[in-house]
């Protein structure tokens, strides 16, 4: 049986793909949106409205503000999910990108012995709508101006550049770099050669054209660690081998039985946001 | 031009756990009380429902219930010869947003300061001489002691649940609590948390070592409560997404679950939301204030008259709110002169990890504060002559969480990628415990807040400057402490361990704390605080600031006990003030 | 305490006959009081609207129909009827006029008021502020609109008469009979509907679907019923909104906000006496589902992973928070409209001066298909001593439509 998901009209979060109204919502500013577009507050809908019993949202003497008093906002179906993502194609990356992207994670987490490894769990889909959504543009960061050129290493992100720019500039530079070198493209580089050049980035000891390596490593690098580490719905860490690797058990949210226990290896199944194959067909 | 709307008797800036402890307390005696909260209300079944509030990229790696920097950030350098840069990207330190605060996504330690630390300098001096403070402090006495507070410290731990174990009932030790804690005069209102396999090896070491653990205070609840507000509480389950999450099944003590159900009933109370406080609005003499004026979620402008303001932001917003009111002088480190932004301190955080052959800690199963703590190295509980340096650090064995994105340690030589990473990784996920000093900051000259000269918020207002460095004091303690953390985790049992050292300089990017305080201190004398004892602002007798930010300095614990317990004390002042307005301390 | 409320209230009710004349400070407050009692304001004011000014749409299986407006203003509320025409609207069904009301309006029920509450009532009524609001009241499509098709309805399924006490029985049971029976109008929902939106008398309290909600049987059945509360269990549901077996929400939740959480505890106590002692009907006990079968295996792991957190594993609930499953008679209704909703939907539980949490189940349509929610629901229903017959997907997704708003299949 198929999820019906438009018959559950939660509205979704917008971190892993482009529904953005959840985003909004938290920043608490949609109507300054240059754009001047007001999408719904609070998860008014219509069906909301018409089902909405006790809970008082009303807008008073022309004040814009959710106004709460006397009773405890509720309404029936309210809940913020985040859509899942379904597999298949990319929606940010070029073929040619992603094949990189594939490469590269399937070093830093290559599938061995102990098992599937960053390209098995996805992690390149992960990666590609982390960056559809407004991760992507660092939309809920302060991106003004002036950007300094010299910051001090503790004051942190100081760079005007986007997710999305980063890799769409750290690729090409990297592209640029091997078929300068090699010959080739990076995914088709031995798996010693990715290795070694993957260091290089890392350590800032291979200069790209116009482009940091550190930055460019970095970003594959942490995308990929969450991308094998979060929950499934995001589009990596799929059948939660992640998780199965560590033995983090998921979103159980009840571990009585475990702090009972101490020092006892645990046993059940990780649990998802979409929950665990024992559920049964959705 | 603002708008003006009709007048009410209280106006709060922020619905954290001041604000809506203040906001129930005055409207339950008939006041007109509105609560404005530049973020979004939020309600645990709705915005914490069990399916989608357990999810470590949301909320703890994206950050979805923060505030957006977007919105408002700092701009920060380490010290006043730096240009400082807007903190594009929140790290060390995490602002919330919305109703509930920073009490919505806290870990829940739940700390009275000790005696000492509200009068450390007097004390400091008169154990060491005056050499013992280190070069450029403003460490200074608190304004009000520990006794004063201490049936507010018990009226806060009643509204939360607090579990824990009592280690001092009116001067009686009492085996198991904390032997060093200020005399209570009853325990906590819930027993304590169940510890895991760590925190026992933890308590058998160090009591082998001579030291004296104890379960540490929480607000992640043992078992079912019912609070003197009415509010009920589910007992903890160990679920290990308390820091950066709500909480899904009622067992994290906040204002959600233990102060909104019950004032949204009262009939003078309304919260409006996605209304940012843009001014306290002051008579044409600057001594009394009018109300505020907010923006509202359309952009509009509102001016909001009231007769009473009280500032419930969180404790770097509360000093830029007065910065931007013109309440106060700015402080200026060059002079030394003025008050706004004098005395920002922080939190040190080290330790040690230890790494044990065999062992399952089964780090997942976790809370907030589930831990065992000790105090022997805390406050002045140990004899400072020796080490040269001022204040001390609680000392933790605990697990809050095995979430893998940001929690799976390797050992010191593992590569950071590959197959031997990943073996490394699946290794130690299970074997590995820290012991964690998190420690005091002391007030200094050059540690400050004021508004920064180039960077502006969207709605042009200047943001504020952070000028902040851990001093050789802070240095040396929080070093000192990561060896006194390693011992014990050696002790425990661990066949490897990885020391932890302060990171300096200050750096905006790995998370620290978010355990922000002073900028707007309470003191017995104007010249060196903004807040008299009552948290009465000196130069505007109808505006009184909550929080963090009154700390004169920081001690080495958590600082929402103590909030919590200024709260319930201001507030008494604040009804003493309501019968016969005007400043309740004469300058 | 209890006594003293008692012997207060009595003989308010006893009152002998008292006409409507001039406003009276007793009447009044004796009229606000029962004004509570019956909940009037449930239905009398519309969605964010002024109290007793109507407008609020019922959905009945005829169509809506919109309730009037109960303040004293002439032109659009009750303002000119007279105390005699106020008596005969609630105790017959019939306006000023002679105009049949519907018995969407339970005058079956009020019939059984005693003329000395209605005129408190109407004195009450009259006292308030009066509020111009028109309703349309002719929003029923053809046939149903023909309000003469009432005196037929009224021939078969009215019968009027004010309360007769059973001298049998104590007073404490006929007080609470006479406040069920009359303007608690309890039966209007916890008694199934005929074809003609008549309760069935012959099935009075056991249990209807109201809203997409379970109002379950409220006999005195140990099986689905009241059988295991105490006379004290249920003064303490509807007073506070909880008891150790169950948390409110739904409409009940409304009922209870609104109307027996500010009743006199004498009148609940006397409710309670009246329905543990009046007689228990329900259906024959039902095997439980085998833990081998495959939904039950599906729903134990969806419990265990979604519900335990809350409900315990062993469904024994959180007391004041989350309703115990164990034993809960909402679990083993035939009709498992509220088990299913609430997974779907979520609910809030009634929020009382006692107890103002009001805890919300989390809406999880989102996250559990069809199958799923059957699955959870047909365990829940069949763990830990509880037995009922096993939920289909089906009658999820006809649920769920309802529910959420969507069509079927959508």
């Amino acid at each position: 049986m198929k999820l019906p998901a438009k018959a559950c009209h939660a509205r979704t979060a917008g971190l892993g793909d482009m529904t953005m109204e959840s985003a909004d919502r938290r920043y608490g500013r949609t109507s300054r949106r240059p754009d001047g577009a007001s999408p719904a507050r609070h998860g008014v809908t219509r069906r909301g409205l018409l089902l909405a019993t006790a809970a008082l949202l009303v807008t008073t003497s022309g004040v814009n503000a959710r106004v709460v008093t006397k009773v405890l906002p509720w309404k029936p179906n309210d809940a913020y999910p985040v859509a899942p993502v379904v597999p298949g194609g990319y929606l940010f990356f070029t073929a040619s990108e992603a094949a990189v992207v594939e490469a590269f994670v399937d070093r830093l987490i290559p599938a061995d012995d102990l098992g599937p490894g960053a390209k098995e769990a996805g992690v390149t889909t992960f990666i590609d709508r982390q960056l559809t959504g407004p991760y992507g543009g660092h939309d809920w960061l302060y991106m003004a101006g002036p950007f300094s050129e010299n910051p001090l290493p503790s004051q942190g992100l100081q760079s005007e550049l986007t997710p999305r720019q980063q890799y769409r500039m750290g690729i090409a530079a990297l592209e640029a770099y091997c078929k300068a070198t090699f010959n080739r493209g990076f995914a088709e580089l031995a798996a010693a050669d990715q290795d070694k050049l993957i260091a290089g980035l890392e350590k800032g000891a291979v200069q790209l054209p116009n482009f940091s390596s550190k930055t460019l490593f970095t970003a594959i690098y942490n995308n990929a660690i969450e991308g094998f580490f979060a929950d499934p719905i995001y589009g990596g860490n799929r059948d939660m081998i992640g998780w199965k690797l560590v033995g983090f058990p998921g979103v159980r949210y009840d571990f009585r039985d475990v702090i009972d226990r101490p020092n006892q290896a645990y046993t059940l199944p990780p649990v998802s946001l979409q929950g665990r194959p024992a559920w049964g067909e959705r | 031009m603002a708008r003006r709307l009709p007048r009410k008797d209280v106006v709060i800036v922020g619905l954290g756990w001041t604000g809506s402890i203040l906001a129930y307390e005055l409207a339950r005696t008939g006041l007109d009380v509105v609560a404005l909260e530049r973020g979004p209300w939020r309600d645990t079944a709705s915005d914490f429902n069990i399916g989608t509030a357990p999810d470590e990229l949301r909320y703890a790696v994206r950050h979805d219930i923060f505030l957006r920097p977007k919105q408002e950030t700092l701009t920060m350098r380490n010290n006043p010869s730096q240009t400082a840069l807007p903190i594009r990207k929140w790290g060390s330190f995490l602002p919330g947003n919305g109703v509930g605060g920073a009490g919505l996504h806290w870990n829940g330690q739940t700390w009275r300061f000790l005696p000492d630390d509200f009068r450390i300098r007097s004390h400091m001096i008169e154990r060491y001489g005056q050499g013992i403070l280190p070069e450029g402090n403003q460490i200074q006495d608190w304004p009000v002691s520990y006794d004063e507070l201490e049936p507010h410290y018990d009226r806060f731990e009643q509204v939360a649940g607090i579990s824990g174990k009592a280690g001092n009932i009116k001067g009686k030790i009492q085996p198991g609590g904390n032997p060093f804690e200020g005399a209570r005069e009853r325990d906590y209102p819930t027993p304590p948390l169940k510890q895991g396999y760590a925190q026992s090896l933890f308590t058998k070491a160090a009591t082998e070592m001579g030291l004296h653990p104890f379960p540490r205070p929480s607000a992640n609840i043992s078992m079912a409560y019912t609070n003197p507000y009415g509010c009920s509480m589910a007992p903890c389950t160990y679920c290990g997404f308390c820091e950066w999450f709500g909480c899904a099944n009622y067992s994290k003590s906040s204002p959600q679950t233990c102060v909104l159900p019950a004032l949204v009933r009262e009939p003078t109370f309304e919260a409006r939301t996605d209304c940012e406080v843009t001014k306290i609005n002051l008579s044409g003499d600057g001594k009394t204030a009018t109300g505020v004026t907010y923006v509202d979620a359309s952009g509009e402008e509102w001016e909001q008259p009231g007769d009473l303001v009280l500032v419930c932001a969180f404790s770097l917003f509360n000093v830029r709110l007065l910065l931007l009111s013109g309440i106060g002088k700015p402080y200026d480190p060059a002079s030394g002169k003025g008050v706004v932004g004098r005395n920002y301190a922080y939190q040190t955080g080290s330790g040690a990890l230890g790494f044990f052959n065999d062992a399952k800690f089964n780090p997942f199963a976790a809370a907030g504060s589930l831990g065992v703590a000790l105090d022997d190295y805390n406050s002045d509980n140990f004899d400072h002559g020796p080490h040269g340096f001022v204040g001390g650090a609680s000392i933790t064995s605990a697990h809050t969480n095995g979430r893998p994105i940001r929690y799976h340690p390797t050992p010191p030589g593992t590569p950071t990628w590959g197959s031997a990473w990943k073996k490394a990784v699946k290794d130690n996920y299970q074997r590995v415990t820290n012991v964690g000093a998190q420690g005091s900051v002391m007030s200094y000259r050059n540690n400050y807040l004021d508004l920064d000269p180039t960077y502006k918020d969207p709605l042009g207002r200047p943001l504020m400057r952070m000028t902040f460095d851990y001093q050789p004091n802070e240095q040396k303690m929080a070093n000192w402490m990561a060896e006194r953390c390693q011992e014990i985790v050696k002790a425990m049992g661990a066949s490897s361990t990885k020391l932890n050292r302060l990171g300096v300089p200050w750096s905006v990017v790995p998370y620290q704390t978010t355990h922000n305080t002073g900028g707007a201190v309470m003191g017995n004398d104007p010249n060196t605080s903004v807040l008299n004892r009552y948290l009465q602002s000196w130069d505007v007798s109808n505006v009184f600031v909550m929080g963090a930010s009154a700390f004169p300095q920081n001690a080495g614990y958590n600082p929402t006990g103590t909030v919590g317990a200024l709260t319930y004390w201001s507030l008494e002042a604040i009804l003493k003030y309501l019968k016969s307005p005007g400043a309740l301390v004469s300058r | 305490m209890w006594l003293r409320t008692l012997v207060l209230l009595l003989p308010l009710f006893s009152a002998g006959s008292v006409t409507a004349g001039p406003d009276n400070y007793v009447d009044i407050a004796r009229g606000k009081a029962l004004v509570i009692a019956g909940d009037c304001a449930a239905c009398h004011t519309a969605e964010g609207g002024q109290p007793f000014a109507g407008g609020l749409a019922l959905q009945t299986p005829f169509g809506a129909i919109m309730t009037p407006n109960i303040t004293f203003d002439t032109t659009t509320g009750i303002g000119s009827w007279s105390a005699d025409d106020f008596a005969r609207a609630m105790q017959e069904g019939r306006r000023p006029g002679g105009g049949h009301l519907y018995p969407a309006f339970p005058y079956p029920y009020y019939t059984k008021v005693e003329r000395s509450d209605l005129d408190a009532i109407y004195l009450y009524l009259r006292a308030l502020p009066p509020v111009e609001n028109r309703v349309n009241r002719n929003t029923l499509p053809f046939p149903f609109n023909i309000r003469l098709l009432m005196k037929g309805w009224n021939a078969l399924f009215f019968t009027s008469g004010t309360f007769k006490p059973d001298p049998a029985r104590s007073a404490e049971f006929n007080r609470g009979a006479y406040l069920v029976e009359g303007l608690g109008h309890c039966g209007a929902c916890h008694t199934p509907f005929n074809a003609f939106g008549a309760n069935q008398n012959d099935k009075y309290l056991e249990g209807n679907q109201i809203d997409n909600w379970t109002a379950p049987n409220i006999t005195n059945d140990p099986r689905v019923g009241l059988g295991k509360w105490s006379v004290d269990d249920i003064v303490q549901y509807l007073k506070t909104g909880q008891n150790a077996f169950s948390l409110a929400s739904g409409p009940m939740k409304d009922a209870i906000e609104n109307s027996t959480s500010e009743m006199p505890v004498a009148d609940l106590k006397a409710i309670a006496v009246y329905l543990k002692e009046r007689g228990a009907e329900g259906p024959p006990a039902s095997t439980p589902l085998a833990a081998s079968d495959p939904r039950m295996q599906a729903g134990e792991a969806i419990y265990v992973d979604t519900c335990a957190a809350c409900h315990v594993r062993t469904g024994t609930g959180v007391a004041h928070l989350f309703p115990k499953l164990a034993g809960n008679v909402v679990t083993t209704q035939e009709d498992p409209a509220s088990l299913i909703r609430i997974v779907i939907a979520g609910g809030r539980a009634a929020a009382t001066e006692g107890f103002p949490t009001s805890p919300a189940m989390p809406s999880l349509g989102y996250r559990l298909s069809d199958k799923q929610v059957a699955d959870v629901v047909t365990y829940v229903r069949n763990s830990w001593g509880n037995a009922a017959a096993p939920v289909s997907e089906e009658t999820v997704r006809t649920l769920r439509a309802k529910v959420t708003g969507a069509a079927p299949g959508e």
